[in-house]
């Protein structure tokens, strides 16, 4: 996946205006199967899995014992015991280590299936009819996944994406990715590459791991009484609250803050900026930051400090982007 | 939106780091090349430095920053900052479209206009390019 093909700009404003189209294949899969598949999530990710309906989806957290964050994970429901599990490509190994070692005390079938995919995310307002017409399928509603049949193979659709669009994610046998990628840019979706996938998260706060979560920071997403690696931990912080939390935040004037700038009020520095960029929608620099926790407030005056100049920036809520209705 | 194809005016004078100066008596107007600007991509910011400022040849004066990247802009001449392109701080996609007029970034009072004697023609520099 380069970072851009026509530039990032006009590939961002494309997703949010009209459809565009990431080759996502880089992702990770795991397939997991059997009478234990639904006890052996809830005791591996963080969210309540039995929420899962068959065709639904969620968001969850992969846990150590100390409850940081190995990766961030997304969980399709594919049947009564069969679940598909999105992974982060950085990511993916350690997840396999870590879902071979739990899968050891349940009756449950793990297996990587990342070779079996690719992976393409058409997003915009306009990619779910240009997907239904181009493709002739069905799509399933936000948030749900279907099995379909896409030139004659089988693929899995769901509704999900990284941008704040409507959209849809589409997993096909990699033999005939390049042929729908092709169909779906005649029809008019415009090619996006990695850097509009990060502006285009960063503005409606979708995290990335490795910035804005890593092993070292905490979670949330978590459904302490499900059991999971990491829960007693996370009980701890709830309780107790913790030292510092993530905030999303806009600069006021010029500046552009970027991963690793110190935030600043007065001489002391009150955290770290983990993700930061232009923001092509709302045209001024936006960022995400751990803050001390009594500082990530919406409203809160900072200062970031961009290689030695000082930038004012503001606590906002989340998400920094949202659609005029 | 950019300038489609390479170009390298003549008249200019070129540092090795993709910057330009237009050198006319004891002036001269800076810039980044048609090079420097198609690797970076889509100009986001520019932020000149104070007029008064001092830059120095070879050291960096200023950054730009596409929505990826940042950048320093390396100084071809030495001499004091009269004046910066203010129209960037609104359109700093000037760079982009037209990097050798209206992208222009500052103006500098020569403080040793031999210096320029160091600096590449037209050819030099687009053949150190390849």
């Amino acid at each position: 996946m380069p970072v851009q093909y026509d530039g990032i700009k006009e590939e961002h404003i494309a997703v949010r205006t009209h459809a565009g189209i990431f080759d996502v294949s880089h992702m990770g899969q795991i397939e997991v199967e059997g009478p234990g598949s639904l006890a052996f999530l809830q005791r591996l990710v963080t969210n309540d899995v039995a929420k899962v309906q068959i065709g639904g989806a969620q968001y969850s957290l992969l846990l150590n014992e100390d409850a940081g964050v190995i990766d961030d994970l997304f969980v399709y429901r594919l049947g009564h015991d069969r679940y598909l599990v999105i992974t982060n490509a950085g990511n993916h190994e350690a997840d396999l280590v870590q879902f071979g070692k739990v899968a050891r005390d349940f009756d449950v079938y793990v297996r990587d299936a990342s070779a079996n995919y690719a992976m393409l995310a058409v997003q915009g307002p306009n990619a779910r009819r240009i997907v239904e017409n181009t493709l002739h399928i069905e799509l399933p509603p936000r948030m749900r996944v279907a099995a379909r049949q896409v030139g004659r193979r089988p693929a899995i659709i769901c509704g999900t994406g990284y941008t704040g669009e409507d959209g849809v994610e589409i997993l096909v046998d990699p033999e005939i990715a390049p042929a729908i990628w092709t169909e779906l840019v005649d029809a008019g979706v415009v090619p996006c590459g990695l850097g509009a996938r990060d502006t285009l998260r960063l503005e409606v706060c979708f995290h990335l791991h490795g910035n804005d979560l890593t092993p070292e920071t905490d979670p949330w997403a978590c459904v302490e009484s499900t059991g999971f690696i990491g829960a007693e931990k996370v009980a701890v912080l709830r309780a107790n609250g913790t030292e510092t939390k993530l905030a999303p935040f806009l600069i006021e004037g010029a500046g552009i803050p970027r991963q690793g700038n110190p935030v600043m009020v007065g001489d002391e520095q009150v955290g770290t900026v983990t993700s930061g960029t232009f923001s092509p929608s709302l045209e001024r620099g936006i960022g995400m930051a751990y803050l001390r926790s009594d500082l990530a407030e919406p409203g809160t005056e900072l200062e970031i400090d961009v290689r030695g100049k000082r930038r004012t920036a503001r606590v906002s809520s989340k998400p920094l982007y949202k659609k005029e209705r | 939106m950019t300038l489609a194809d390479a170009s390298y005016p003549e008249d200019l004078k070129y540092h090795p780091e993709h910057d330009w100066a237009r050198i006319e008596g004891g002036e001269a107007t800076l810039g980044i090349t048609w090079y420097a600007q198609d690797s970076l991509g889509e100009v986001v910011f520019f932020e000149g430095p104070e007029i008064g400022s001092e830059i120095t040849k070879d050291q960096p004066y200023a950054e730009v920053e596409s929505v990826k990247a940042v950048s320093d802009v390396v100084a071809p001449v030495s001499g004091e900052v009269i004046a910066v392109n203010e129209s960037l701080s609104d359109a700093p996609e000037a760079i982009n479209a037209d990097p050798y007029e209206t992208g222009w970034l500052v103006k500098v009072r020569l403080s040793d206009p031999s210096e320029a004697d160091s600096l590449m023609d037209a050819a030099a520099y687009a053949a150190s390019l390849e």
